[in-house]
């Protein structure tokens, strides 16, 4: 069948018209829907971190709000840990995304840092304070490279700011079985009850390889199979906790008690 | 209508005889990436079907009107923007499996199967024919996505649809995972297999020396 040039054009537009119709309108249609799913995911993921939902228990949207309505999203000073607002609006992506910017974060030098491949850190972080005054803890926002990809996750810390109550990857992409296991209940179970500082205040929480852990209070055992995504993790902590981190944020807190 | 010879023919074919996977090698890409469980296998199964049936009939109801010269761009504008609809869809009704498969619904634009039923039989049948070819197409390459997402999630970590079947020796049961069938190669392994054994049990697939 022979058509005409003219025909061709109108053909592609047409074609193109009514697919980015169909396309623009479901996005459109179902951002709202989408958008509030990413919510309660996130806010899901801090809560079960925080320790004020059940693990394996998926709030609903009315219920993390509730919970969320009691916990304090502080804007916190790297350089110097003050915290320079306790109303900030609560939104990792823009923390992530401050990170990529050279006038909004600071290029990192420590040794970890270039291991866990976190060139640059905001200076402006992201702290969550726990309020409720049974379950009292802070939450942060940390980053790191694995084997394949980058690990993001929360760390929730005891209000002595030296204890850990727990540790959560909201998103990895490492091998399943393998590093994908630091996402395993049972290798996390391992992480509450950690110290962070060891006796001469330098930061001693890390990971080692599988089956080598000497210093139990500070160390925690790797994932046999997985020693490239246990070192990033160690490093990762080694990293935001930290004075170029959360480091500075940490020790004022202990200076305050 | 009729379930007529051809008509079962052209559902139920691409099922067995000429299951996209196994005697086409097509669609690959995805039966590595999405197996290792069987949940993500299952719905990028049903994310192919919603996009092969739409594509296959859409490019079917347009078949005589699309210029010879702009056909394949004209095929991949329609795949390219069902898939779009259908990762949106995901996030919105189906948010924790489209966070696993990732990348992965949005590959299925380049998912061979998707254009070569387009092209290969859309373009030359009505829409009827051509909707019950996507189907048994998709059927055919759900069915051995399943088929390697049961043994690898099975073997690989000990579950079925994350019910622990085999207790694992890390989660203090007896049973050590196979580390080979959680990577990709081992998708491999089992797809090999698969088409080892259908060939030695069909005769006609068996080629001639």
């Amino acid at each position: 069948m022979e058509f005409s040039n003219r025909y061709i054009v109108g053909f592609a537009l047409v074609i193109c018209l009514v697919c980015s119709l169909a396309v623009s309108s479901t996005a459109v249609a179902l951002k709202d829907k989408q958008d509030a799913n990413a919510l309660l995911d996130m806010q899901t993921q801090i809560l079960r971190v925080a320790g004020l939902v059940d693990a394996d228990h998926k709030p609903s949207a009315e219920h993390a709000a509730e919970l969320f309505s009691q916990i304090k999203v502080l804007k916190v000073s790297a350089e110097t840990g003050e915290v320079l607002s306790e109303d900030w609006e609560f939104d990792p992506k823009a923390i992530i995304k401050a990170a990529k910017d050279q006038t909004t974060s600071e290029a990192t030098t420590s040794e970890a840092a270039s291991k866990a491949r976190v060139n640059r850190i905001p200076k402006d972080l992201m702290v969550l304070h726990v309020t409720d005054p049974e379950k009292e803890c802070f939450v942060f926002l940390l980053w790191g490279n694995g084997l394949w990809s980058t690990l993001y996750g929360y760390l929730a810390v005891e209000k002595d700011l030296q204890t850990v109550r727990g540790l959560t990857f909201y998103e990895q992409g490492e091998t399943p079985g393998l590093g994908g296991e630091v996402d395993n209940p049972s290798w996390k179970a391992q992480w509450p009850g950690k110290k962070i500082f060891d006796d001469a205040g330098k930061v001693a929480l890390t990971v080692t390889k599988f089956g080598q852990v000497k210093d139990p209070i500070h160390q925690v055992n790797g994932i046999s199979g997985a020693t490239i995504t246990s070192k990033a993790v160690g490093n990762t902590m080694l990293t935001w906790l930290s004075e170029e981190g959360y480091g500075k944020f940490l020790k004022r807190g202990h200076a305050n008690e | 209508m009729q379930m007529n010879k051809d008509t079962k023919e052209i559902l139920l074919g691409p099922v067995y005889l000429k299951n996209p996977i196994t005697l086409q090698v097509l669609g690959i890409c995805s039966a590595l990436a999405v197996t290792t469980q069987l949940q993500t296998a299952i719905v990028m199964s049903a994310a192919l079907m919603f996009v092969l049936v739409g594509s296959n009939v859409s490019i079917s109801l347009l078949r005589n009107k699309i210029p010879g010269s702009i056909r394949v761009i004209t095929q991949l504008a329609v795949i390219a923007s069902l898939v779009i609809v259908a990762d949106q869809i995901m996030k919105a009704y189906l948010f924790e499996v489209s966070k696993q498969l990732s990348v992965f619904v949005g590959l299925i634009i380049t998912n061979c199967i998707v254009m070569g039923r387009a092209e290969a039989f859309a373009m030359a049948n009505p829409p009827l024919k051509s909707a019950l070819d996507g189907i048994g197409n998709a059927l055919g390459y759900g069915a051995l996505l399943i088929l390697v997402g049961f043994f690898r999630e099975l073997l690989g970590s000990g579950k079925l649809l994350g019910h622990v079947v085999l207790p694992t020796v890390n989660n203090g049961g007896w049973y050590n995972p196979n580390g080979l069938m959680v990577l990709s190669p081992g998708a491999f392994f089992i797809i090999g297999l698969l088409i080892w054994a259908q060939r030695s049990y069909t005769s006609s697939m068996q080629e001639d020396h």
